[in-house]
């Protein structure tokens, strides 16, 4: 960098030499598990989930229908008030097309995977979520979609109650 | 408040892999930033260490654990993390110690060592995400960037092949870089555009590397400086930092506005009320090549969705009007996440002091700016230096 220094410190190793132990090495394989309380606004969003619903919290001082619902709003920095439902219907804000696990491992068939704000909560409020019965080649940002929902009784309280947002079909809006 | 100046700075390799602990390699960076400075440890009043989680290198309490490389035992000694962001925020807070009088002289020490998760850094990076609303989609890291950049290029009409452009001049500029990962003179457009779609819009060469590396600067009083009689030295004329909202979902990912908040403080400091004409180069963070782009417009160096064009038209090359990353930035030299500090505080001095050797920006410069990003695209950290 500077004319003066002359030695950059740092001895660079291949994977094989870790993988094929030409290395000193040491290895440690942590195994913790995790057990999460949802919390209030949470919980009563995965029931609702369940039930095939979104539901948002609604703050009296701003108006603003928030989702992800939560009890205090962090503009007013005050209390939420009221539960209410939104529709599961939304538009799509942005996506990628990930030929990428959660690892890092490569995948043929990619995931569509992005935003999609719903209609009923304020503008641009939304989920990450992924998307189905669309291609790669068909999916756009501003493209209307539903929430394709599991069978009540596969549903778990969980975001994936909501298998994938799809295409509006004719009629839907 | 007291002027604070940088007077020294250090860093070792930037490498997929390298042997040496994340201790070794703190005390690599900090011996080469102390003796750069023509200073010793006992000079030093006060340390700060910036790293990442602590899930990279598997050992908790990362700050601890890096405390004898960085020279900190039995001293003032803080960790800061910031997220990505603390590649400039840990200077940021190495300044507050020294502006506030607390301290003559501050060291700060940044190490990421990433090779040491297993098979890839990538399955702690998952552990960012919201555990009830995201991770049971089982997110990926990149997905992230590929969501703003999509945002990005959409809401402007951007096309991929001048987001290309910045991977092509950061690797090309990262030639100079004796520290550098992934230079390349050859790189062209094409080759970033061919390269494997990772989740589009990123492709493989649009991303900088996980690495193993570790910086450190000094940062010293103005009194300190002028005893000491040291010459080289740049000076810190404005600090600011900003995060967003946690409600990822519900902002519009097109426009970093807590980047330009930073940016604001940083410049009614530096008493820049212009800054595409009182800047004479930046550094942003370029993890990604749009990031740079953003980032550009986020400091209000280029106006919103201008930044492919200044760079199409190569006012951001070295020699260019407003060079960017002179360095070579993240996608050249590497992203060792807060030992990137070289590039973006460390390179600053270099310039500014006229020892960045080959990367030396050709004309005279007088005033930069350093920019970091990071947690769920959500946090600045900004620093401006003058000569």
């Amino acid at each position: 960098m500077t004319a003066r220094i002359s030695r950059w410190p740092g001895i660079e190793l291949r994977a094989a030499d870790l993988y094929d132990g030409k290395v000193t090495q040491t290895r440690f394989h942590p195994d913790a598990k995790y057990a999460w309380s949802a919390g209030e606004a949470m919980s009563r969003f995965l029931q609702e989930l369940q039930n095939g619903r979104f539901i948002a919290r609604t703050c009296h001082k701003c108006e603003r229908i928030l989702f992800p619902p939560r009890m205090f709003c962090e503009e007013c920095f005050r209390p939420t008030d009221e539960w209410t439902y939104i529709h599961d219907t939304g538009t799509i804000e942005t996506f990628s097309v990930s030929y990428l696990d959660t690892d890092a491992k490569r995948i043929a068939e990619p995931i569509l995977v992005g935003v999609v704000s719903l209609d009923g909560a304020s503008p641009r409020m939304g989920m990450m979520h992924y998307f189905g019965e669309m291609t790669k080649d068909d999916i756009r940002i501003g493209m209307r979609v539903k929430a394709e929902w599991k069978p009540a009784a596969e549903r778990r309280g969980s975001v994936l109650d909501v298998r994938y947002f799809r295409p509006l079909r004719e009629g839907e809006r | 408040m007291t002027k604070v100046g940088v007077i020294g700075a250090g860093m070792t390799l930037f490498r997929r892999r390298l042997q040496e602990t994340g201790k070794e390699l703190c005390f690599e960076a900090t011996k080469m930033a102390l003796d750069s400075a023509g200073i010793t440890r006992g000079d030093v009043d006060m340390v700060v260490c910036g790293t990442a989680p602590d899930a990279f290198d598997g050992v908790a309490m990362k700050g601890e654990y890096l405390l004898d490389g960085s020279g900190g035992f039995r001293k003032p000694y803080t960790r800061v993390f910031t997220g990505g962001g603390t590649g400039v925020f840990s200077t940021i807070a190495g300044w507050w110690h020294v502006a506030s009088g607390l301290a003559d002289v501050a060291l700060v020490v940044n190490e990421e060592k990433m090779s040491s998760c297993q098979p890839h850094p990538q399955s702690v990076f998952a552990n960012i995400w919201d555990p009830i609303l995201d991770r049971p989609l089982k997110p990926n890291l990149v997905w992230i960037f590929a969501m703003e950049m999509n945002r990005y290029m959409s809401v402007y009409g951007v096309k991929k092949e001048d987001i290309a452009r910045v991977a092509v001049k950061n690797k090309r500029n990262a030639v100079g870089h004796p520290c550098a990962q992934l230079a390349d003179p050859n790189i062209t457009v094409d080759d970033v555009l061919n390269s494997e779609v990772m989740a589009w819009p990123v492709q493989r060469l649009d991303i900088s590397p996980p690495s193993d590396g570790a910086s450190a600067v000094v940062l010293a009083s103005e009194d300190f400086i002028r005893k000491r009689r040291i010459k080289d030295r740049a000076w810190v004329s404005g600090v600011g930092w900003c995060i967003d909202s946690t409600m990822w979902t519900d902002r519009d990912l097109v426009f970093p506005e807590y980047v330009a908040r930073a940016a604001k403080h940083a410049y009614k400091m530096a008493k820049i009320d212009d800054p595409r004409r009182q800047i004479d180069f930046a550094e942003p963070y370029d993890p990604f090549d749009y990031k740079e782009l953003h980032h550009l417009e986020g400091l209000l160096l280029a106006d919103k969705g201008e930044a492919p064009v200044l760079t199409r038209e190569g006012v951001t090359e070295r020699d260019g009007k407003m060079p960017v990353c002179p360095s070579g930035g993240l996608l050249g030299v590497g992203n060792p996440i807060a030992a990137t500090m070289g590039m973006k505080i460390g390179e600053l001095f270099w310039q500014l002091t006229g020892q960045a050797g080959k990367r030396q920006i050709p004309h005279e410069v007088h005033t930069g700016v350093s920019q970091a990003w990071g947690d769920l695209m959500q946090y600045g950290s900004v620093v401006v230096m003058s000569a």
